[in-house]
């Protein structure tokens, strides 16, 4: 950041900590950015002369005489169609050198949407994933996160279905991603041939932690830019939130905050709501969809970071790993897409509604058959069936690694009704079953 | 002259005033950023320190900035033409703005000030009036709406003039009234009140009497919420919370209903926004629109004026229900509320109480589900607003402050069950943890005496029981298995299944099922009551499982179809051959 002739240099700072440095100056705006020692810091609090300025990358170094230059904005992303094919760090500039790139600077975290212009989300978006096209329809303008455990592939299935999606636009925010998980992403995405549609921001487990809170907003502003300026469907990819919120964590306690459940920040709903509620459908066609992964400790779902996240966003998708199949494959149980009704049986085939409840009906039935074995008891023939049925279900539809057509799912479905059950047994509307049923 | 400050201090959006003058606890004032004015509101005074809350983003504010004061507490305006309208927490019109973005400052009217009503005089030269009399009443959609002396007029006055029927502006001049002191005031059609302050015009508030009809049977023939009374729907996320408010907001036998979205997400009030201009109210033949309010601050909007929104959409109902009008309030969701609360407490730096919420959480919560209630106005007329709201509890435990305040505060209590939303039994209503404290009054019992039949409380409490019943013996079987018990144990669980199924269990996305009427729910409850009553002769638990599953399959069947179709009839008729086949 050079220098301007009007800025004020600051050279005396009254107070250190970890995280914050306080120091008094005149004319200072609330969220202003500022560079302290040569670190870029923000304006968090204001009380009469002495500002207080958080340190993204932490206050090593910084002493009582470092240099203090205040901005005059808040953080700001230049963005222009040249976004497309950049790997950016938090802050915007382009990593791994590269030129800066040019454009009309916006103000990240920007203001929401009116509700009242919003359009209903009503277009599917595709993954070729039986587990999530199926049972449980990803729609445009949605927000669900995977909520998953540490070791499952989570950024895998993540960069697929980002893949997969028919998307003009896939936007990355990596927040406390680890250098193999990032170099992945860029090898995926570099393989495929789609580097032209992808943007990342990315924020690395070698970076500060704290530099991570900018990159969804900064993520988020490059995605509006693309769908309220350019009508592109954009589909926004953040991993991992809980790393995120953990980095909210660590602000609020450096700033004597009391923390409520989990340690998290009492405005940890708000905070995460700001972020998940920019995805929307916009009347000129483009939308911003957004796709997260919190990690969850020990499958978890009562801690605040999933919790809260739950509330806000529409559904939520589980991995699992089958143990009779050894596929990993989206839970049908309790995985729910809260906008599926939306598109099923109106976008897909009239069919796709009750085929999908018959065959998590069926699935739920072998889970307790599983269970009857468990427990020593006899297993009825109607039992056996269904066991077998769960193990083709998980091998040809449900594990990730299967790629196909809705329609090719539906059929494959009916095959697999009419290779174990009776017509009764699966329990469908009559006029269906006389249309599909595979003789 | 108004009370000026600076700027003196900003912690996000709390920011310290240096004020020149007189503040008062609550009063709006506005911030500048430039050219931009924030609305905010005072929650702190230390000495000539004023702390406010800004209803809105305080980036690039400086020290220095100026603020006015505003001598008056955030105020709803209330006028014909607030029906149908979409506000947001500080009833700003959300269609009157431009722009995609709710940029900073945006400010509309929350009436329109230029249209025109059929004005009709109730009141004449020389009445008695005082407060919330009725002057004169135009229409509203399809509603009269009172022209009524403002809230805020204390004292008796006597009327001098009232305006000829006619066309007016909300504006205009449609009464003059004079004091005791012998001035005159001139009363146009717009009044304003402070929202965090309870209308007060009426005389009486006896405790409610009447059910207010929901269509939904676990709530009506279970635990009916009564008109003016108030209830809670806690449950944890993906247990249809909001599926159940929407239906309840579809289907209550209400003539107003207000919809406060309270930190909830977007999408939801878009499915209303869309859905509600078309979907026609069954009683009245109109469209849902016509009598809805929507509140809205989303998740996304700002945290302040979250609070707000809870207040706003209360006013607006004790306003209309100062017309004798039967007003329903929703919120969803409360917990977003005190959420709000909690971060302005958090900033503040005061002590907190129980995971980190304000002490006085519990005090702030059942005084406004105090505000609810059924009223006796002046004139004698009856007025009244339901207050339903959700409760969201962190982790989905019941055990949480807001819940527990709620709790406290609410008559009913509507517990959605993490079991039940599993296995999709709609709605998730915990049929053992629910209650209606209204079927306790004896009020409430002799109405339903009256309306549905004689002893209809101790037929649901019967029910109650059966359920409780299904329950302990469904225990016994999972400890012994199917044949370490008696089968009278699996016909007593069966006979709790069919409750559960045939009553309980109601398909809020079927045009039939989803809102049934408490003529039907009366008779489907009796044949479903009959048939427990029955001693039934099983050779084993099969037999008996077989025979109810077969049962409760007729009986969904027959809630699928038209009330009183041919085909309801004919299910009826297999019900009745297939039980009297079995029973003893």
């Amino acid at each position: 950041m050079t220098t301007r002739a009007f800025q004020k240099i600051y050279t005396k700072i009254d107070n250190i900590t970890k995280a914050t440095v306080t120091l008094r100056a005149e004319g200072v705006g609330n969220d202003e950015l500022a560079t302290v020692g040569g670190k870029l810091a923000q304006v968090v609090k204001i009380m009469g002369q002495n500002v207080t300025l958080q340190v993204f990358a932490g206050t090593e170094g910084i002493a009582t005489n470092s240099e203090v230059i205040f901005h005059g904005e808040p953080p700001k992303l230049k963005v222009s169609d040249n976004l497309a094919g950049r790997f950016f760090n938090a802050y915007g500039e382009p990593l791994e050198g590269g030129e800066a790139v040019e454009g009309e600077p916006r103000e990240i975290g920007g203001p929401t949407v009116n509700p009242f212009k919003r359009l209903q989300p009503s277009e599917l978006i595709a993954t070729g994933i039986a587990g999530i096209d199926l049972n449980n329809t990803l729609v445009t303008g949605q927000k669900i996160p995977f909520f998953a455990d540490p070791d499952q592939p989570y950024n895998a299935v993540m960069a697929n279905v980002a893949l997969r999606a028919k998307a003009d636009k896939i936007i990355l925010g990596g927040m406390g991603l680890t250098n193999d998980d990032f170099l992945y992403f860029k090898s995926v995405f570099e393989n495929a041939g789609a580097l032209d549609r992808i943007v990342s921001f990315v924020n690395t487990t070698e970076n500060p932690p704290v530099e991570r809170l900018l990159v969804p907003d900064m993520a988020l502003t490059a995605a509006e830019y693309f769908a309220v300026d350019k009508g592109e469907k954009v589909l926004v990819l953040l991993t991992d939130m809980t790393l995120y919120a953990d980095a909210l964590a660590i602000v609020s306690n450096r700033m004597d905050q009391i923390p409520s459940k989990d340690s998290m920040p009492g405005s940890l709903y708000s905070d995460l709501a700001k972020i998940y509620e920019k995805a929307v459908q916009l009347p000129n066609g483009g939308s911003i969809t957004i796709i997260a992964v919190t990690t969850l400790s020990g499958g978890d779902i009562t801690h605040a970071i999933p919790d809260n996240t739950g509330y806000i966003t529409e559904g939520q998708f589980f991995l699992r790993n089958d143990s009779d199949t050894g596929k990993v494959i989206v839970d049908p149980f309790r995985s729910l897409s809260r906008l599926k009704q939306l598109v099923i049986g109106k976008k897909t085939r009239e069919d796709h509604p009750q085929v999908m409840n018959a065959c998590v009906r069926l699935y739920a039935d072998a889970a307790n058959a599983k269970t009857k074995l468990e427990n020593g008891f006899d297993l009825s023939d109607y039992d056996e069936r269904t066991l077998k049925f769960a193990r083709d279900y998980s091998r040809k539809l449900l594990a990730i690694d299967v790629n196909i057509e809705i329609t090719e799912m539906l059929n494959t479905a009916w095959e697999l009704f009419s290779k174990y059950f009776t017509k009764e047994e699966v329990a469908i509307k009559a006029e269906l079953i006389e249309k599909y049923w595979k003789a | 002259m108004k009370t000026t400050g600076r700027v003196n201090g900003i912690i996000s959006n709390i920011v310290i005033v240096k004020a020149d003058g007189p503040v008062g606890q609550n009063e709006i004032c506005h911030v500048y950023v430039g050219d931009t004015k924030m609305m905010a509101e005072v929650i702190k005074v230390v000495g000539d320190d004023a702390y406010v809350q800004v209803f809105d983003s305080t980036r690039g504010l400086k020290i220095g900035d100026k603020v006015e004061f505003e001598g008056h507490m955030l105020e709803a305006t209330l006028a014909p033409g607030m029906l149908s309208k979409n506000y947001d927490g500080l009833q700003n019109d959300l269609e009157k703005m431009n722009g995609l973005f709710i940029e900073r400052g945006s400010l509309t009217d929350p009436i329109d000030y230029e249209s025109t009503w059929e004005f009709t005089p109730l009141a004449k030269a020389g009445d008695k009036v005082a407060a919330a009399s009725w002057l004169g009443e135009v229409k509203e959609q399809w509603i009269n709406h009172k022209i009524m002396v403002p809230f805020a007029m204390k004292g008796n006055y006597t009327v001098k003039s009232v305006a000829k029927a006619g066309t007016y502006k909300v504006t205009d001049t449609i009464a003059v009234v004079t004091d005791a002191e012998g001035v005159d005031h001139n009363i146009t059609m717009v009044q304003k009140w402070p929202v965090k302050q309870a209308i007060r015009a009426y005389t009486e508030k006896p405790r409610p009497s009447r059910i207010m009809e929901t269509g939904v049977r676990a709530i009506d023939t279970f635990n009916p919420l009564a008109e003016g009374g108030t209830g809670f729907i806690p449950g944890p996320f993906g247990a249809g919370k909001t599926v159940l408010q929407h239906a309840i907001s579809k289907q209550a036998e209400a003539e107003v209903i207000i919809i406060v979205a309270c930190g909830e997400r977007a999408n939801e009030v878009v499915e209303i926004f869309k859905e509600f201009p078309e979907l026609v109210d069954p009683r009245t033949g109109h469209k849902l629109m016509e009598r809805t309010i929507i509140i809205c601050n989303t998740s996304n909007m700002p945290v302040a004026a979250r609070e707000a929104s809870v207040y706003t959409g209360m006013t607006i109902g004790e306003y209309y229900r100062a017309m004798g009008l039967k007003v329903l309030v929703m919120a969803d969701s409360t917990s977003r509320w005190a959420q709000a609360l909690r971060e302005m407490s958090n900033r503040l730096e005061e002590l907190p109480g129980q995971d980190a919420f304000p002490m006085d959480l519990s005090a702030i919560i059942s005084n406004f589900y105090a505000r609810a209630g059924l009223v006796k106005l002046t004139n004698g007329e009856t007025g009244s607003v339901t207050f339903l709201g959700t409760v969201s509890p962190a982790g989905g435990n019941l055990k949480e402050p807001v819940t527990e305040s709620t709790k406290k505060a609410a008559r009913c209590f509507y517990a959605l069950s993490q079991g039940r939303a599993d296995s999709k039994r709609y709605p998730a209503i915990d049929p053992l943890d629910s209650y209606s404290k209204y079927l306790e009054y004896p009020e409430v019992r002799e109405y339903l005496d009256e309306h549905i039949e004689k002893d209809w409380v101790d037929a649901v409490y019967e029910g109650k029981t059966f359920v409780q019943r299904g329950k302990e013996a469904n225990d016994q079987i999972n400890i012994l298995g199917d044949d370490g018990v008696p089968v009278e144990y699996h016909e007593r669980f069966w006979k709790s299944e069919l409750l559960d199924f045939v009553i309980l269990q109601q398909d809020a996305f079927d045009d039939i099922d989803a809102n049934c009427p408490i003529e039907r729910q009366k008779m489907m409850y009796k044949m479903v009551l009959d048939i427990c009553h029955k001693d039934f002769t099983f050779t084993d638990f099969e037999q008996c499982s077989q025979f109810f599953k077969g049962l409760i399959n007729l009986f969904r069947q027959m809630n699928y179809a038209e009330w009183q179709s041919d085909k309801f009839e004919q299910y009826k008729q297999q019900i009745e051959q297939y039980v009297s086949e079995k029973s003893k």
